[in-house]
């Protein structure tokens, strides 16, 4: 017969529990209100926050503080890759693994070689390119708090919505509420997680 | 977003001067595109099916001509010497310069912010994949012994060769193999937002969750949106050398030889205008049914074929400027053999295929001089018709005729291409055609966010015309579309 008794387990201690609403999303029905509602709601000091758009809108990453930093420079070095990898492997074979005297021309000559250094540039900063699309929006994502809003739907096609995340520090599940209302959106809807 | 405008959008309507026709919405765009794709089987249009079985069934013609060759060999087709390339590498070329208009409709007409780009680059750019997929099986199975085509990739061997890096043969593999893969990561980069459209309108859960897989979850995400502007501006600004230099390559395959009519330096210029020239009246061929078809007459308007006519006449002078010089590089060269090559090309055997070119390429586009003309779809489609036979042309007069009539006269011989060699032809209309209405089945054949970003491009400009009428005053002026 058990003598001791177990103390139940106490819940562990997390430093904070994520928030079950992942955000609060207002949509809209132009470009125009939404860029005017990124513009209102950095003034009002979000960080934290993303536009949906079924089509690019000029200035509206900027306007959230969003920036592309290191993708250029990926893409450079891509292409700095390929041309590289172009001129090992043909001085690799030409002058060190088997060279042969072509038509009196030197062995490795690089007038030959323009055409493949080009192409494997283009196809390496091309890998980069996508690549770094893919990583840089950590894409396939294939789920997405976003995703759990109903009209959410229309974002890829007619409709435009700005969410403020529950990450950010200012965010107050009732006061981001009555900002976005000021905004005069169509509606405004909880994200849950 | 809500037109104020009460006119309602007309699909059966031509526009001549506007490359968008009014009374579309976000919605009606998107609707309209996507509703050919999503609409269920049975609903998918006759001709559509029509043209399906008979593409496939000259895929069949295809697969067997291609089972003879592999079975019996390259004596099945009717090279031999001295015309050891015959029509196999004229249909090479042909079909890799159809190519090269997609790639210039999707890059450089973006980097020249040309916006008529728009509703056709879509379609243009599956055209380039599938033409480079019929193009490429021609120097693939050309070889003699297809099987051993690795050897032209440079791997450690037991026979301790390397390719010849120096030869523009070699330069093909690395060329052709580069702009198919990077045609392929650019086309299938600007479908990622319309597969979400797609994901998101979809009723059926196996297609939703299909185009859902291809999406990659794209949210239409602002952060995201600035990353592919910057993607697709890179990858427009690496296909646009790209397609110069695989064309230059593929020209340097005959420039880099001896036989007179092949050691021409115009070529690499000449064959990338030639390219431009025959793939752009491919691209108006596909264009004028399908916009029937799908009654999308105010997306494909008369404007833009005003505008690819022009481009056809200009590559199509530059082309004709290429025939001029190689008659003066003849006469002024002093050299007798090229000055033979001008001779035979006048009047020896095989003169009816030259005069046929200048007619076909020299002559029948100068119609394109006239809008009227080039706003006639009739005069367009029969041109288009013409001008691809003329670019077949040029290709048989260049590559075998020259070879007919090489250096030494004990060397001089005939060629005719044989029936395989025109089954083999034929059957890479079959997997095209068959390629290319699949996707115009089941992929969106107009590009929908561009098209949206245009609407909302012309919504700018006509509430700021609005604005300048009712205030008389000019603030700043957005770019003007269409032009």
């Amino acid at each position: 017969m058990r003598t001791t008794i177990r103390p139940k387990r106490e819940p562990k201690k997390v430093a904070a529990a994520p928030s079950p609403v992942y955000g609060l999303m207002a949509q809209f029905d132009g470009p125009e209100s939404l860029l005017h509602a990124a513009e209102k709601a950095a003034e009002a000091g979000y960080t934290r926050m993303d536009g949906y758009s079924p089509f690019p809108i000029e200035e509206l990453a900027e306007t959230m503080g969003k920036k592309v930093n290191w993708y250029p420079w990926c893409i450079f070095v891509g292409g700095l890759t390929g041309l590289a990898t172009a001129f090992f492997m043909i001085y690799y074979a030409t002058v060190l693994d088997y060279p042969m005297v072509i038509q009196g021309r030197p062995y490795f000559n690089w007038q030959t070689s323009v055409p493949i250094f080009f192409e494997l540039s283009i196809l390496l900063a091309a890998f980069t390119t996508v690549g770094g699309l893919l990583i840089g929006s950590r894409l396939p994502e294939l789920y997405h708090p976003v995703f759990n809003v109903p009209q959410f739907e229309r974002a890829s096609q007619d409709s435009f919505f700005l969410c403020i995340e529950s990450r950010d520090p200012q965010f107050d599940r009732r006061l981001t509420q009555q900002f976005l209302e000021g905004l005069h959106p169509l509606n405004i809807a909880e994200v849950s997680q | 977003m809500a037109s104020t405008d009460p006119v309602e959008y007309r699909g059966d309507v031509e526009y001549k001067e506007t490359l968008l026709g009014p009374g579309n919405t976000f919605k009606t765009i998107t609707d309209r595109i996507n509703g050919i794709v999503l609409s269920p089987l049975p609903k998918t249009p006759v001709s559509i099916l029509i043209g399906l079985a008979i593409a496939f069934a000259l895929l069949l013609v295809f697969l067997y001509a291609v089972a003879q060759l592999l079975i019996i060999g390259i004596g099945v087709w009717g090279v031999n010497i001295p015309v050891g390339w015959g029509i196999d590498i004229v249909n090479f070329v042909w079909w890799i310069g159809i190519g090269h208009a997609g790639t210039l409709i999707s890059a450089i007409l973006l980097l020249m912010r040309q916006e008529w780009r728009t509703s056709i680059n879509r379609a243009a750019e599956a055209m380039t994949l599938f033409a480079v997929a019929c193009a490429g099986f021609y120097p693939l199975f050309h070889t003699g012994r297809p099987w051993l085509d690795y050897w032209m990739v440079p791997y450690p061997n037991s026979l301790g060769l390397w390719p010849q890096f120096q030869s523009p043969l070699e330069w093909d593999v690395w060329a052709i193999t580069t702009y198919a893969t990077v045609s392929l990561l650019f086309w299938l980069t600007g479908l990622i937002p319309d597969f979400a459209a797609l994901r998101d309108q979809a009723e059926n859960v196996w297609v939703k969750r299909i185009y859902g897989a291809l999406a990659l979850g794209w949210r239409g995400s602002a952060g995201h949106w600035q990353r592919y502007e910057f993607a697709v501006l890179i990858l427009a600004g690496l296909s646009t050398p790209l397609v110069v230099s695989v064309h230059s390559i593929v020209s340097l395959d005959f420039a880099a030889g001896i036989v007179p009519g092949w050691h021409v330096t115009l070529f690499p210029p000449y064959f990338v205008a030639g390219a431009v020239f025959a793939g752009f009246a491919m691209v108006m061929l596909l264009m004028i049914p399908l916009r029937h078809l799908y009654g999308l007459k105010d997306f494909i308007t008369l404007r833009h074929f005003d505008l690819m006519a022009k481009v056809t006449l200009a590559t199509g002078l530059i082309v004709f400027y290429g025939y001029m010089m190689e008659l003066f590089f003849a006469w002024y060269s002093g050299n007798i053999f090229e000055e033979a090559v001008a001779t035979n090309r006048f009047f020896g055997p095989y003169s009816w295929s030259y005069w046929a070119l200048i007619f076909c390429n020299g002559l029948a586009p100068q119609i394109f001089w006239f809008k009227s003309m080039r706003q006639n779809l009739w005069v367009c489609f029969i041109t288009s018709l013409i001008i691809s036979v003329g670019m077949w042309l040029e290709r048989w007069v260049i590559i075998p005729i020259s070879l007919t009539r090489d250096f030494v006269p004990s060397s001089w011989g005939y060629y005719t291409p044989t029936i395989f060699d025109w089954l083999t032809y034929i059957g890479t209309f079959g997997l095209f055609f068959t390629l290319f209405l699949l996707f115009v089945r089941v992929l969106p054949l107009i590009a929908g966010f561009e098209m949206r970003g245009l609407q909302q491009k012309m919504n700018e400009e006509s509430a700021h015309k609005r604005e300048v009428a009712r205030h008389g005053r000019t603030e700043k002026a957005p770019a003007p579309a269409g032009d």
